[in-house]
């Protein structure tokens, strides 16, 4: 007898696939969460173009591009770690876990790096913003601000989804040392799995979004 | 229980696409032509999200109604994104 299985559901594996379809819903609504601040940059790049060329410009690509390969690979270690439960690797599973903890504070460390060189640099909106350098292009430097605006606001976001992630995994890897988990029993690692994945994805689209305009 | 373990060679086959998109989405950055540049940006982007969705997050091997769930955030946002712009670019 599964001691996890709630009176309500007629077997672990219905439990299970309620749970997933549970977090599911879930991402989705963060789906349009995301959505409108992606909307709404959708809306402004149309209307300057040029603008958001030159404030992708002045973003470091290497710190994003170092910091897309960090996360794509912390998505890498979080699929074996759920994969290690799966098969009943305990340590396995706790390692792999560590490592996507990790990675998952590699990238927030970066992030924090690139947001001190936007506060030296006088890019962060509000009064102090400033183009350093004159444009020989006719772009208004209020509508790079509007840029950096919607950097801040999508990169911030995320970055607290990953802080929110962080913690996630470290409770799921406590649990797992612990010895909470086993191959019939794993649905706190897989749903943190889920989480970690999708807060990824998100990434993904905001890598391009952000760094690579021309 | 009748879970489906994934290989860890999907895995790393997986990881290691999702790498050369990441090489394939900077090199391309490169092209100067403004709305290329954005249709490949977004086309890579979109491949490695369904990459990580149907492996990574085991879309692939899970049941219709979890698919659904997946596919109708998606639905949902291209509502949101129709509607708003049909507005914003038929305005000039």
């Amino acid at each position: 007898m599964n001691t996890h299985l709630a009176h309500h559901f007629d077997d672990a594996d219905q439990q299970f696939d309620a749970a997933r379809l549970g977090m599911w819903i879930f991402l989705a609504t963060e789906i349009m969460f995301f959505g409108g601040m992606f909307v709404g940059y959708t809306i402004y790049r149309v209307n300057y173009p040029q603008a958001f060329a030159v404030g992708s410009s002045h973003l470091q690509l290497v710190a994003g591009t170092v910091n897309t390969a960090v996360l794509l690979l912390s998505s890498f270690t979080m699929a074996l770690a759920v994969r290690c439960s799966q098969t009943n690797r305990r340590t396995g599973t706790v390692f792999l876990l560590a490592i996507t903890l990790l990675l998952g504070v590699v990238f927030l460390g970066i992030k924090g790096f690139e947001y001190t060189e936007k506060f030296a640099t006088h890019h962060v909106p509000g009064e102090s913003f400033s183009l350093s350098e004159p444009h020989s292009s006719p772009v208004d430097p209020q509508h790079v601000e509007l840029f950096f605006s919607f950097y801040f606001a999508m990169t911030g976001f995320h970055a607290l989804h990953m802080i929110i992630g962080v913690a996630l995994v470290t409770i799921a890897a406590t649990q797992a040392w612990k010895k909470c988990f086993s191959a019939e029993y794993y649905t706190p690692v897989e749903i943190t799995g889920l989480y970690w994945h999708f807060v990824d994805i998100v990434w993904v689209f905001l890598f391009p979004l952000l760094y690579l305009i021309r | 229980m009748t879970h489906h373990i994934v290989p860890v060679k999907t895995y790393a086959f997986v990881f290691a696409a999702l790498l050369v998109l990441l090489a394939l989405t900077v090199a391309a950055a490169q092209i100067e032509n403004e709305v290329l540049n954005l249709l490949v940006g977004l086309t890579i982007a979109v491949s490695k999200a369904a990459l990580i969705m149907l492996f990574f997050m085991h879309l692939r091997y899970n049941t219709f109604v979890i698919r659904m769930a997946a596919v109708a955030g998606f639905f949902w946002l291209a509502i949101l994104m129709t509607l708003t712009m049909s507005d914003y670019l038929s305005r000039m």
